[in-house]
């Protein structure tokens, strides 16, 4: 199963109230992924300000805070916001710079997202509980999405859960399973790149980054993604420039869009949408096979 | 195949109608296994459902003359295996409404989701707005009527019944269909596997003009298209023997 809800708001009002509509959505799709679950923030300024990078890690040492201050240039003050597995560093340096001072700061930690406007938590639970833990309820922003897990692929462990964040400010949420990752996987690492899990939606999260970074915009490496990649998915993609939904062939995976002129929301399922504020008088709809959905701010 | 039925078939096993009131459940508050619970064992004849939420399996299980009204929008296989009630949504509804339904009647104010109808043996399914994909797959008798649309790979092994499409048809319909018959009065997208157009003959303009007088839907039968099976998938060919 596995259940996916992702919501861009079009309404700058609605920003502050980002992340109680996502708890909301998410606790409403806990039944079809019980075993953990991973939410990501666009535009928090409580936890990555303006100028700021931040770098979303697991496995974050004691003192971390601390190291990276000494190893990044000027000395900055660095915030760090724990949220169970997951520790949110930011400083006002640049992401490539913090991505880097974090590697070496922390070599055995694992960068799980990373951006100027981006914070991701991951962690395995009740969804529900999880939601307490990142503190989703108080969150700010202009766009975000959540996933909740039904392990099929690989194990149950904070790795494992989605978002996959592998370039800056993009994430890739799955419900599915891709049936030729592990040739898609090789041939990806052929190219240079490195992989953080055994998990298949990651291969569709470097995929989708490596055609990001050659110049592809999400339209164009959805619909390549959709050439490449066998096997069942219902896909939420977002970027610093929007949000972006792909269903397989078979369209066996759920997902539901609706829009008003205040947002765009896609869930697996409509009771996640159900107490966003104007669904009554909302355009509600299922995309259709193969056929990428894009919206940019 | 059996002439059509517009009347709602009777109850097969209930006592008379319980008590002549309105009993309004909202499954905000109550559960829907308390407001299923409540259907299956009923203190009325008349219900309404309120915010539905798209809570799961609203109403299902039904197998009384009940008439039911879910005011807003229902989530996967409401209505399903529906028995003589007489269920309307007042929304949309998700995965599988009326799924193996038996007999009465189910109507959608707004749209469905995949597997509309699905395996159903009978009883009428009206779906006012669009159904998405696998809309009566596997259909055994059951009568669907959509007012718009219905998406890719309808009526997939579709083996009786009819279903009536007043928009357009997505592609692969009708795949290795059996005996189901389907009317189109828009585009096909393409036809699936032994899926083919056949004539237009006057009992399938009177079958269709009794479909849409029961679905309340005001269209000139003349307008749409028939499509069936081929019959070339029901045996085994010798030809292929040598594959194994």
């Amino acid at each position: 199963m596995c259940g996916i809800v992702g919501l861009h708001l079009r309404d700058p009002a609605l920003y502050p109230r980002l992340g109680g509509l996502l708890e909301t959505m998410l606790c409403q799709v806990v039944e079809r992924g019980p075993d953990s679950a991973g939410v990501a923030v666009y535009g928090d300024q409580r936890r990555c300000p303006e100028g700021y990078a931040a770098v979303s890690l697991l496995g974050a040492p004691l003192g971390l805070p601390e190291a990276l201050r000494k190893l990044l240039a000027g000395q900055p003050d660095v915030m760090s916001t724990e949220a169970g597995d997951t520790t949110v560093l930011a400083a006002p340096v640049s992401v490539d710079e913090l991505v880097a001072a974090v590697r070496v700061a922390a070599p055995a930690a694992l960068v799980v997202g990373s951006g100027t406007d981006l914070t991701v938590y991951k962690g395995i639970g009740h969804p529900r509980a999880l939601a307490k833990t990142y503190d989703l309820a108080h969150a700010q922003g202009w766009q975000g999405l959540a996933h909740t897990r039904m392990a099929t692929e690989s194990a149950v462990t904070p790795q494992g859960c989605h978002p996959f964040s592998v370039g800056p400010d993009q994430c890739l949420v799955h419900n599915g399973s891709f049936a030729n990752h592990a040739t898609i996987r090789r041939e990806l690492i052929a190219d240079g790149a490195s992989f953080d899990s055994e998990n298949d939606s990651e291969v569709g999260a470097r995929f989708v980054a490596s055609r990001l970074a050659q110049g592809d915009d999400l339209d164009e490496a959805l619909r390549l993604l959709c050439e490449r990649f066998d096997g069942f998915y219902t896909l939420l993609v977002t970027s610093k420039d929007g949000f972006a939904v792909v269903r397989d062939a078979i369209a066996c995976k759920p997902a539901v869009i609706a829009e008003t002129d205040a947002w765009v929301a896609m869930a697996s399922e409509f009771r996640a949408l159900a107490d966003l504020p104007g669904i009554d008088h909302a355009r509600i709809y299922e995309p259709e096979p193969e056929k990428v959905y894009a919206w940019n701010r | 195949m059996e002439p059509l039925t517009t009347d709602a078939t009777p109850p097969n096993h209930a006592g008379p109608p319980p008590l002549e009131r309105l009993v309004s459940i909202d499954v905000s508050v109550a559960t829907v296994r308390a407001l299923n619970n409540e259907l299956h064992h009923p203190s009325a004849a008349a219900y309404e459902v309120l915010q539905p939420q798209g809570a799961h399996a609203i109403a299902a299980g039904i197998d009384q003359a009940l008439t039911v009204d879910i005011r807003g929008h229902a989530g996967y296989y409401c209505a399903g295996m529906n028995d003589g009630g007489q269920i309307v949504v007042h929304g949309n509804v998700g995965t599988g409404v009326a799924e193996n339904m038996m007999s009465g009647s189910v109507r959608i104010r707004g749209d469905a989701s995949q597997s509309a109808g699905a395996t159903g043996h009978g009883g009428l399914l009206v779906i006012e707005g669009s159904a998405s994909m696998r809309c009566g797959i596997s259909m055994k008798g059951i009568d669907i009527v959509v007012g718009g649309d219905i998406g890719p790979m309808s009526a997939f092994m579709a083996q009786a019944g009819r279903l009536v499409v007043c928009g357009d048809a997505g592609d692969d319909l009708g795949d290795s269909v059996y005996e189901a018959r389907i009317y189109v009065r828009g585009k096909v997208g393409a036809l699936g596997a032994d899926c083919i157009e056949k004539p237009m003959r006057d009992e399938h303009l009177a079958e269709l003009a009794a479909l849409l007088t029961a679905a309340r839907l005001d269209h000139d039968p003349r307008a749409f298209r028939r499509y069936g099976s081929g019959r070339t998938l029901y045996h085994f060919a010798a030809h292929n023997s040598a594959a194994y």
